[in-house]
This record gives C-alpha cells, structure tokens and sequence, in this order.
C-alpha cells in the first residue's frame, strides 16, 4: 500500500485530465492523475482531431476562443507541435435550406468576433475545384485547425509530468470518499491518495463517480468512426464538414485523408470495445466519393474509434459538483471535447485555486439534468436510433 | 519526384528476368508513356519490372519500390494509370492500352487535383 | 439449408470442399486469386510454359492431384475466384469483386487463407529487388520471372534450398544460400524433424545439390545490408566465423519460414493466443479446427503444417462442421487425418527452431533500418518513442505513437519484428509486447467499389 496526499486528484487520463494536470501544476498544485488504462487511449486519442470553431454551441464560444488560442501555442507550452496545423475550415451546404443553416450559425460566430468568409457556388468552384458541384455554397473559417489526437494527449501527459504531476497509469479508482472536507482515494494497485479536491473527467466511465455523490446525467457511450484512405497526393488543405454531418473530411500533408461520419457506433465500455459496423464504413467512403470525385479510386486502409460519453443536449457537462464542495465535473463532451481541452483544463484550474474562472460555465452545470431533458436536433442527426440514455457503463 | 524519374529513366536496367515465354495474344500498352509489348495474362508487376527498375516511389520521401511479397499481401505495389485508376500490381494482369504509371498524374495540372 | 463458406481455394479450402460435397452439401469456395491452388500449389498463369512437374520435383503427383481433384469439383460449387473477403460483421461477409463491395451471409465458415513469408527487417531491405522468398517462387510459378539474374537467398527457412533449386534448374544463377540459423541448432531439432523424414531428406537434398553446384551454402550468418544505388547490387554478411562477406547479386529473396493470415480469423471471433514455439500469435481451435460457433480453420493461415497439413486439416475441419450439423461422417478416417495433421505440425514445430526466426539479430538491427516499410518508421524511432516519458509498452500504443504499421499492409509485413523490438526494449516476454489488432479492412478497399457496391 503506497499512501500519497496531493492538492488535487484527477480521475480519467484523457485529454481534459492531462490539462487540468498541467495548468494546475504550474498553479503550484500537487497533483496526482489516476488512468485506468493509458493516458489519451479513448476518444482523446482516437477522434478526428478537428480544433473546429464554426458551428459550435453559442454558449460556449468563450470557451472554445479561449482554448484555441492555447491550441495556437501548443509548441510553446508542452514543447510538441502534435501536428498543430492552421487548415481552416470549410462548412458546406448542399441546398439553399442548409444553407440559411449555414449562415445562421456563421452569424453567432461572427458575433463572438470570429471571420468567417461566405463563399457562394461560384466561389467555391474557383477556390476548390476538387470539391462536388454538388456543393451549393460554404463558409470558411480561417482560424479552425487541426492537430493529431494520437499524438496530444501523451505529449501534454510528458509535460505535466515535467512540472512535477504524479500520473499513475494501468490504475483504477476503487473507492473514494469525502468528509472534512478532504476526500480518500483507493486504487486497485494498492495506491491511496489523501486531498483537498477531485476532478471528475473519467469520460464514459464519469456516471459511476458522479452518482456516488447524489448526482446523475443521462450518460451514454458511444464511439465516434473515423477512417482513414491511403495516402495520395496533397490537394485538399481545410478540414472540410458537410452541414448534414454525413462527413467530415480533411487530408494530412502525408497524403491521408481522414475522414468521420455520422451517425456514431454503440460503444462497450466494459469490453473497453467500440466496433466500427461495416455498413458504416461504406456509407462514410461513399459520402466521401460523392463530396470529392477526384478520390474515387482512393483507398480506404484503416478503421477505428474510441469509447466516448454522450448526453442528449449534446453539450458537456463541466463545472463544480452541487452536492459536494471540492468536486469538479467535466464529462459527456459528446464529440466535441478536442478543441475544447485546452480551455476546460484551465477553467478547472482557476476554479480550484482562485473559486472562480473568467469563462462561462453556466450553461454546462450538471444541475441541468433535474428535469426533463430535451434531446438536441443534433443529437437526432448523430445517432442511429435514441440510445437508452443513462446507459451505464 | 521528378529529377528521380528522370534518374531511373536513363537507367533501364530490368528487375525482373523472364525465365519462360508465354503462349497468347500480343498486346501493347504504355509505361510513363512509353510504348511496351507484353502477353495476355501478365500481371502489371511482371510487365513493368521486365521493363524497368521500380514500379513507385514510396509517398514518404520517395525512395524506389519495386513491389515485395508477390502475393497480394504487403500492398507496395500499388501502381496508377493516366487516367487516374489505381492498380495493384502483382495481382492485375496487364489489358491492352492500358497507361501505366510509375508516378502519380500530374496533381499539378489543370484538373480536379488543382488547386489556387 | 445451412449456407456454408470457405474463404481460400488452397489445398485446405480445396480439401474441405472437397470433403463437403462428398457429403451432400455444396459450399460457397471464396478466392482472392483468380486461380485454385494457393501459394504453394499456385498454377501458372494461362500460355506459361512452365515445366510444373520439374519444377515441383518431389511434390508434382500431389501438385498435379490436387488441380485435377479441384477440377473435377469446381462445377458442382459455387466458386467464385477474384473475390476478396474484406471484413466480417457477425454472420455477414464483406466481399469485394470485380471492383464492386458487395455481402454475403453465412451460418458456417471454413476460413483457410494460408500463409505469407514472415520478414525480418535488414539494412537496404527495401530496396527494389529484395522480394519476398515466397514471392521469389511466385514470380516463377504465376510468371515465369526470375525476380532478378543472380540472386541471393537469406533468412532461414527450409523453402531457401527448395526455391534456390527451382531457380538454378530454370537457368537464374544463386549467389548464396545464406541461412542465420547455426548449424548446431539444426541438430538439436533433428528428434522433431524425424516426424517426417521424408521432407528431411527432401531437404538435406536440395543443399547437396547447391553444394555440389559451386553455390556456397551458409549457416549461422548475420546479414549486414543489401547495398546499391536504387537497386540491389550486393548482399554483405558476417559468417559463422565473423568473417564479413559480399556477394554481388541483383535480387534478394529473403524470409523466415511463413506466417498465417489471421485477420478474417479473428474478425470472425476466433481467439488468439501467443505460441511460443512459433513466436506468432494464432488462432485457437480444437483438433478438428473449431474455433467458435459455425467457425472452423484449417491449413497455414491457422498454424504452420505444410501443405501436406493443410489438406488434411481442411478435410477435419469440413468434417467437424458436418457433425455440427448431424451429419454422421466415417470416424477412422476423420481419426486417420487427426494422425496426420498432428504428426505433421510436429515437424513444423521442429522446423521452427531448426530455421530459427532470429529474434536477437532483430534486437541488435542499427536505429537507421526501416521496420514498417508502408510508413517508413525506423527502429529508431520506435526505441526513442519507447524510451521517453509515459513511453508505449506494447504493440498497438507504438502504431498509435510512431505509425509504424498503420499503413496499406496493416502490419503484415512488420508486426512480427516489431513485436520483438517492443518485447526487447521493454525487456518483457514475447505475449507481453501485444498483438497488432485488426479492424476490417483487412486489405485497401476503394471508394469507388463502395460506390458500386450500393448501385
């Protein structure tokens, strides 16, 4: 039995965990990050790696500038670029009615300060040819970008590790209490940890810790495709949306394109499993022919995807525990957390050293889910059928 | 890649060596636009290895492929066409007028490759 | 009617259909050649005039049987070469034809899909010229080519005398016949070789012959490169007695005994289990080659046994799915070929620590050698990947860190070397180190058959 007392014990090695670890490290924190299996090995990992500013949530525009500007300077805080790349983004509609869609959305970007170009038909023609001419008309934001999620998570995990973090891998969470104000950890390798606060990140697994403490959300795991073609000459630079989620593409300078589609597969977060249905496969490679003819003949070579959790609204949950002061919440981030890591890992920082962050946080409290909950129109579009919400893993 | 195209070319010294002849329809087709003879029923592999020194360049840093296992397994031997079709070498066999390529087209073109 | 399907038209695909029918039933036989036979038994391609009996020696009459057997099959099944068995989801295979992705439901499976040559990674080895060692008999047998004029054969395997005989005896000159495995090991396997002396002595024979022929004959080497600007030009080794010694050559044929194609296998559900004989991770199944409900294996792509093997254990494997089915069939003959398969993956198993798959010279490999030549990722990069902070520890968290083995093969090429230098680095046992898990495809599929397939 090894007996550690931290400032600040974070439960779940994703993405949100590793840079909650960072920032409050170099707050002066003692942190321990507890993973149950390896740091980034779900869908911090294994996501399309889109740092995607259009079309977000209007409420969590704050966040997401906030966390793109850290993105912008990855190099310079964790020492690794991870591929970081400026690519842009282009948001397309392919009928006039997903085009006032488009628009809509481009105008509450527009409205946190964001530029975003509207290119109709025949700027689109001219600009990328490549592109179907199926396409009616897009908005391009220059400011979205891309970096590789494989690499991220890891390289973020070294640096904190650097400023002194403790990350236990291969480690699970057997136990946690509170009283005094100070809570008691358990592991299943021996391990306990005596500290002030916990962040609650565990992705999927984040229900189980969140109910212990009279508090619930309609959780749910699921697992997000992604594919990949086999590499082919460099012409496609934006990461590239359909406005109607049935792909998202965007090629690598290596030659890839790697490309993601709706609606999302049934993840087993107790077989730690989440298959990709051929059929899915097929759809995402014919949705893709269709938006760029000119890859046709291109390959696809590889198939995966990761466990992530979802919940009806389709936003996170993110902020303190109403039950229990010292817990923090940040879970359920439903296919859009890459982007957003950065600036929640710092939010948490600022609220567990100063008890207050600059940023927003409202709209994201787990307090939400005391009522009925209305199921987002994206949530509709992204899934096959209602899963049974409040799955638990 | 095109200096190496232009270092292989004066260097067409064959891979591959035929050690028996084939019976079957003659026929004629283009390897980088060089007009080559070759039997029915030879694969694209055999056919541009008797006529030169590598099928591709490796994506990564370009180095010469010649394809490796033979047998459909290790996928290094994934040629294009002129007409921008992908083939896999040691399993196609070789139709007439096929336009076989050892580089990929020309992205750079006019096209749907091109771009601003 | 149970719809049964057998992916792979080599003699274990050939033996179980052959088996079936016998039995009333007519199975659906998948192929991705565009020919039966497999590997081995491949036929010539059409008009090739390829002496196949001299050319398989010893092995002709079972050669020509086994065309012959298929021929007389092929009409009363539903055979369908040219199609490529991409993925499996539950019951449902995913094929692709003649560039179209389409789907076929099964209730049983016989997945017989053969073996590839296992490659240990060397200086220069992905220059143009350096093939694959059953790639080399490939060439001859589907092209009649010789992969170049003069050819060095390396790695260690019993196939390097037999395919260097096949080249010498149509005309191509053999450098070398170079084997890393020591002399002394080959005697300590002799015990488990005597399983079928006949091969052994197959064997022993080739060697003589190359010897008597001038083609110097070498155990217990260490490869050092393949050298030469943009193609093979010479082969440099260390001998047994740390001598170094180049020998000029256009082509390498290189390979370490064979390595099974498990990928429908496991998308199929089979479990795999680390051998440590073979050092590979194989499907698990019983005797007969159950390996879960309505699956069934049979041949190398289940465990290296040989040709010989392998239509005796697709011949089992049909019968097993025959009882499974009530369907009574003749139990002393079913025990017969339990004998013959068991004696003959004995040999294998000694074959395997005669031809050696050399792990420690794969650990010493320089930093600069490519290990995956899809996306070339060198060793280097894969130990410095290991070596830092939170570094990965098995093989799966090395591709997602490195890339080495996610490119077009999916790890065919170099997984087992990886799984080495993963196990060496981290200074753990073989099963340790992981396996490189598949998700369908199993091979590239394009666009464009996705699009066809849906029309």
């Amino acid at each position: 039995m090894t007996r550690l007392s931290a400032d600040v014990a974070i439960i779940g090695g994703g993405l949100i965990g590793v840079w909650s670890a960072y920032f409050l490290a170099k707050r002066g924190q003692r942190v321990v990050l507890l993973e149950k299996d390896v740091v980034g090995a779900q869908s911090s990992g294994t996501n399309f790696g889109n740092l995607r500013l259009q079309g977000r949530f209007p409420g969590q525009y704050p966040l997401s500038l906030r966390s793109q500007a850290l993105w912008e300077q990855i190099e310079t805080l964790i020492g690794d670029a991870c591929e970081f790349e400026a690519t842009g983004h282009l948001y397309f509609a392919s009928s006039e009615d997903e085009w006032r869609k488009v628009e809509a959305y481009a105008a509450v970007s527009e409205s946190h300060g964001l530029t975003i170009e509207h290119l109709d038909h025949v700027d689109l023609r001219r600009r990328y040819p490549w592109l179907s001419d199926k396409a009616y008309a897009a908005t391009y934001s220059a400011r979205d970008a891309t970096a590789n999620p494989r690499l991220v998570t890891p390289a973020v995990a070294r640096a904190a590790k650097g400023l002194g973090v403790t990350i236990v891998e291969t480690c699970r969470v057997t136990e946690l209490r509170t009283g005094d104000g100070a809570f008691s950890l358990a592991t299943d390798t021996g391990l306990s940890i005596d500290c002030g606060q916990v962040i609650n990140c565990a992705g999927a697994w984040a229900l189980a810790i969140a109910e212990q403490f009279s508090e619930t959300a309609p959780l749910f795991p699921a697992g997000p495709p992604q594919f990949v073609t086999e590499p082919f000459p460099y012409f496609i630079r934006p990461s590239v949306q359909a406005v109607d989620g049935t792909v998202i593409f965007r090629q690598i300078p290596r030659g890839n394109v790697i490309l993601a589609g709706y609606p999302r597969t049934a993840a087993d977060p107790v077989a730690n499993r989440a298959p990709v249905p051929l059929a899915k496969t097929l759809a995402a490679m014919r949705h893709l022919g269709a938006a760029v003819p000119a890859l046709e003949s291109c390959h696809v070579i590889r198939v995966w995807s990761g466990i992530e959790g979802y919940l009806p609204d389709m936003i996170p949950v993110i902020g303190p525990s109403l039950t229990t002061p010292g817990l923090f919440h940040a879970f359920g981030f439903c296919g859009h957390g890459f982007q957003i890591g950065p600036g929640v890992g710092l939010c948490l920082s600022e609220l567990i050293v100063d008890g207050e962050t600059q940023t927003p946080l409202a709209p994201f409290s787990i307090g939400r889910f005391t009522g009925a909950v209305e199921a987002d129109e994206k949530f509709r579009r992204e899934f096959d059928a209602t899963p049974a919400a409040g799955n638990k893993p | 890649m095109a200096d190496l195209a232009e270092r292989d070319a004066t260097r067409h010294r064959a891979q591959l060596v035929r050690a028996v002849a084939r019976d079957g329809r003659a026929i004629t087709l283009t390897i980088d636009g060089r007009e080559v003879a070759a039997t029915e029923d030879d694969s694209v592999l055999a056919t541009i290895l008797t006529h030169g020194p590598r099928l591709r360049h490796l994506e990564f840093g370009g180095e010469p492929r010649a394809g490796f296992c033979l047998m459909g397994a290790c996928q290094d031997c994934w040629v294009w066409t002129a007409q921008g079709e992908r083939l896999r070498a040691c399993t196609t066999p070789v139709r007439a007028g096929m336009a076989l390529l050892t580089l990929p087209p020309a992205f750079a073109a006019p096209g749907p490759f091109a771009t601003p | 009617m149970t719809r049964i399907v057998i992916v792979g038209a080599g003699p274990a695909g050939i033996n179980a259909a052959e088996t079936l029918l016998a039995h009333g039933r007519q199975p659906i036989l998948l192929d991705e050649g565009r020919q039966a036979g497999g590997q081995g038994y491949r036929k010539p391609s059409p008009g090739l005039r390829l002496d196949m009996n001299a050319l398989m020696g010893s092995e002709a009459s079972k050669y020509q049987a086994l065309h012959e057997r298929f021929e007389s099959l092929r009409g009363q099944i539903d055979y369908r070469p040219g199609t490529l068995v991409w993925g499996i989801d539950g019951k449902t295979l995913h094929l692709q034809q003649d560039g179209r992705a389409t789907t076929l439901d099964y209730d049983a499976l016989v997945i017989a899909t053969g073996a590839m040559d296992r490659i240990a990674p060397m200086p220069g080895w992905t220059l143009p010229g350096v093939f694959g060692l059953g790639g080399a008999q490939v060439a001859l047998k589907d092209q009649g080519c010789f992969i170049g004029r003069r050819v060095a054969f390396l790695g260690s395997s019993p196939l390097l005398a037999l395919a260097a005989r096949q080249y010498r005896a149509l005309g191509a000159e053999v450098v070398v016949i170079a084997d890393t495995t020591p002399f002394v090991r080959k005697l300590a396997a002799l015990p488990a070789l005597l399983n079928s002396p006949r091969t052994l002595l197959r064997g022993l024979a080739y060697l003589g012959g190359a010897m008597r022929a001038g083609v110097p004959v070498l155990h217990g080497v260490t490869p050092l490169a393949v050298a030469g600007d943009g193609h093979v030009e010479s082969l440099l080794i260390r001998d047994a007695k740390g001598r170094e010694r180049r020998f000029a050559c256009d082509a390498v044929a290189l390979g370490y005994g064979l390595k099974p194609e498990t990928q429908l296998a496991e998308l199929a559900g089979a479990q795999l289990a680390y051998d440590e004989a073979f050092r590979l991770w194989l499907p698990q199944a019983d005797a007969d080659g159950r390996a879960g409900d309505g699956l069934y294996l049979a041949g190398d792509g289940m465990t290296i046994g040989g040709a010989d093997a392998a239509e005796a254990s697709g011949a089992l494997a049909a019968h097993a799915l025959l009882a499974d089915l009530g369907i009574p069939s003749d139990a002393a003959a079913v025990a017969a070929l339990r004998r013959r398969a068991s004696r003959l993956r004995a040999f294998q198993r000694g074959l395997s620590q005669a031809f050696a798959w050399p792990v420690a010279q794969i650990r010493a490999l320089p930093d600069d050698v490519t290990l995956c030549r899809c996306e070339k990722v060198s060793l280097g990069e894969i130990r410095q990947a290991m070596a830092q902070e939170l570094g990965p520890t098995e093989v799966n968290r090395v591709k997602a860190m490195t890339r080495c083995g996610m490119g077009r093969c999916q790890g065919r090429i170099c997984g087992p070397a990886l799984q080495e230098i993963v196990a060496g680095v981290g200074n753990i046992a073989g099963a340790e180190a992981g396996r490189l898990r598949m998700q369908a495809p199993i091979k590239p599929v394009a666009l464009a058959a996705a699009k066809a397939g849906a029309s």
